[in-house]
């Protein structure tokens, strides 16, 4: 038997939700015991702040230039390279349970296989799906043809109206507005908490353990919708975290000049969104106006994510726990982590977008070894902290490093480090962020690269910009991302270097651009 | 998104003469043929009905069918759209081959955007179907 690995994501979660990070709303003593045992990384960036091409970063291990998946839309090629095909290939029995957004969800044609699967079962043609052959989805909400909206409508349809509304009338993103406060993506929602999603997907996934011979080798991509918006969880769970007893996030300024003086020293489309007069994607609510985004709403989005993120803890346990019953617990490896983060009150706002700061881009990410394994040096790997900058890109080596084979040649990362004199040892000194986004006549296009304790962002040519603006901050003396030194003279050095670097480290593109075939 | 209504266009040009082209995509009950995701089609006078794979019934009313422009529009009636309008226009670029434009004009913006990633699909697919080149 060799180590099998349970790949746990989230959605749109920050870092600084887990209270092995320093969070305070939410307890989640499963994936805080895994840190323990573990490695936890305190610089882990997706390749992309959207689902999609942050999702087929990790699933095929190159960044969004190489993969193709360069907008949350643009569909991930069937025969797209797979980390789960290289370990089906290897004898391990695969799945993917829970949300995968490798294609498009508006598909009245059902043009992407994804969405047709969920009509027919959860075994694709073929016998595998993008290297997985089990198959089963959900995501935010019982909408569309998925695996767990077609249970729902069977097992469950006096549930069907309890989520909140994911697109209004115009099919924009609803910016329906709930709760005690009114915030927008925040519905009371009814439902018993064993049929919200989260319980699904654990429920799913034991399923799918429990057909499993005692001696498989195994890969698991348990996918969790939440805590993505909208903030809709059991209300029976909601009082976990009483919003009126939520601090302020650090990040949100509350004082309104304060805030307003903050983003406007960042390029214009800060502004022009927190204004209301532009909207450059399908992120967030088009007819939401951040400025509008009071103190409590923060609270309470919080509050609710809070609640969002325990479920997903004691989910996560539940599996933990069949799997430690079926006699695996020892030949494990558990890697826990999300596809981007939330803005959730930083700066005044909410929901996500081309804005690439911590909030954003700074992501949990904690890895358990198998107990069984050893290193080279025949130590187990962890407990440490990795304080380097490392990837989503790096996932799937690493993968091959547990299973014991070698990355593919097309994989652009590298296996995680194990501690920072690994992670020095082995080059660990950048990280890449890309962001493009062209619909309907407004275009945004950013470059970003997180190194020593910078972060800098140039700005491609766009409808909002000409190319010439930027975002550098010190992280060292600037943590919340505040003070954009992009202009500032006494950067000029650092600046020129960060970029010099930031371009020579671009992957190379594709020689076609992939269409744009829907809006998410 | 800024807009609530799109407009969009994809083309493909095919190694075949436009009326080879025009004989598919001008008879209305023939989309099936060449569009998948398009399970059934029925047309009854300048109506056109089909129901998508996933089960969406969409009524169609067909505006334009002229075999001189080798053009077809014709107008989704669904109340899921505020407004529709799509055109097929066939080209002669009178070497042998054929320009096939489709264009897509909607509001609610995502629908056109949708619709258009539908039709783009399906232009690869009229060549497989007809059994000609794409020329690049």
């Amino acid at each position: 038997m060799g180590r099998k690995i349970l790949l746990v994501t989230t959605d749109q979660q920050r870092f600084d939700t887990l209270a092995c990070n320093g969070g305070t709303l939410s307890r989640t003593p499963v994936v805080d015991g895994l840190a323990a045992e573990g490695i936890r990384y305190e610089r882990a960036h997706p390749q992309s702040v959207v689902c999609m091409p942050s999702r087929s970063t990790i699933l095929t291990g190159q960044h969004p230039t190489t993969h193709g998946v360069w907008m949350n839309g643009v569909p991930l090629p069937g025969d797209a390279p797979s980390v789960a095909e290289v370990l089906r290939q290897a004898g391990y029995r695969t799945a993917l349970v829970g949300k995968s957004h490798f294609e498009p969800y508006f598909d009245p044609f059902l043009r992407f296989d994804e969405n047709a699967l969920a009509m027919e079962g959860t075994t694709p043609h073929g016998g595998s799906r993008r290297g997985f052959e089990h198959f089963e989805t959900a995501t935010h909400g019982a909408m569309g043809p998925l695996h767990y909206s077609q249970w729902i409508i069977k097992n469950h349809p006096e549930a069907l109206g309890m989520f909140a509304r994911a697109v209004d009338d115009s099919l924009q993103v609803s910016s329906e507005a709930g709760g005690d406060t009114g915030a927008p993506q925040v519905k009371v929602n009814e439902m018993e908490r064993g049929i919200y999603h989260t319980d699904w997907v654990a429920d799913r996934t034991i399923g799918w353990l429990d057909s499993l011979d005692p001696d498989a080798d195994w890969f698991c991509w348990m996918s969790f919708p939440d805590p993505h918006h909208p903030w809709d969880p059991p209300e029976s769970e909601v009082g976990r975290v009483p919003w009126r007893d939520v601090d302020l996030p650090a990040g949100y300024p509350e004082d309104k000049a304060l805030r307003e003086s903050i983003i406007d020293a960042k390029p214009r489309h800060w502004r022009a969104w927190y204004d209301g007069s532009l909207v450059s994607n399908y992120e967030a609510p088009a007819d939401w106006v951040p400025a509008t985004l009071t103190p409590d709403q923060v609270r309470e989005v919080n509050a609710r994510n809070a609640v969002e993120v325990e479920l997903i803890d004691e989910a996560l346990g539940r599996v933990l726990d069949r799997i430690a019953e079926r006699g695996w617990g020892d030949d494990v490896d558990v890697i826990f982590t999300t596809d981007h983060g939330e803005l959730q009150g930083d700066f005044g706002f909410l929901f996500k977008g081309p804005y690439h700061v911590d909030a954003l881009m700074r992501l949990p990410l904690v890895w358990r070894p198998a107990p069984s394994s050893r290193t080279t040096t025949g130590e187990q790997a962890g407990p440490s902290v990795v304080t380097k900058p490392v990837g989503l890109v790096d996932l799937a080596p690493t993968f091959c490093a547990i299973a014991g084979l070698e990355p593919a040649t097309w994989m652009e990362g590298a296996a995680l480090p194990t501690d920072d004199a690994d992670a020095e040892s082995r080059g660990f000194e950048r990280v890449l962020t890309e962001w493009d986004s062209e619909l309907f006549g407004t275009s945004v296009h950013l470059r970003t690269i997180m190194r020593d304790h910078y972060v800098c962002t140039a700005y491609l040519p766009g409808t909002s910009h000409d190319g010439t603006e930027g975002e550098l901050y010190d992280l060292a003396d600037d943590p919340l991302q505040r003070i954009n030194r992009w202009d500032d003279p006494a950067m000029a050095q650092i600046r020129s270097d960060l970029l010099s670097d930031l371009w020579d480290a671009q992957p190379e593109p594709r020689a076609e651009r992939l269409y744009l075939e829907a809006p998410v | 998104m800024t807009a609530r209504r799109g407009s969009m266009r994809h083309t493909i040009r095919l190694a075949c003469p436009p009326d080879v082209v025009w004989a598919m995509v001008g008879e209305a009950v023939r989309l099936p043929e060449w569009w998948k995701g398009i399970d059934e089609c029925t047309v009854e006078g300048d109506t056109r009905t089909i129901l998508t794979r996933s089960g969406l019934p969409m009524p169609e009313r067909i505006l334009t069918v002229d075999p001189e422009l080798r053009r077809f529009q014709y107008r989704i009636t669904s109340p899921l759209l505020v407004e529709h309008l799509s055109t097929i226009d066939v080209h002669d670029l009178g070497d042998g081959t054929s320009f096939v434009v489709y264009s897509v004009d909607a509001e609610p913006a995502v629908l056109a955007l949708v619709i258009a990633g539908g039709a783009r699909a399906a232009l690869t697919n009229l060549a497989e179907v007809l059994g000609v080149e794409i020329v690049p």
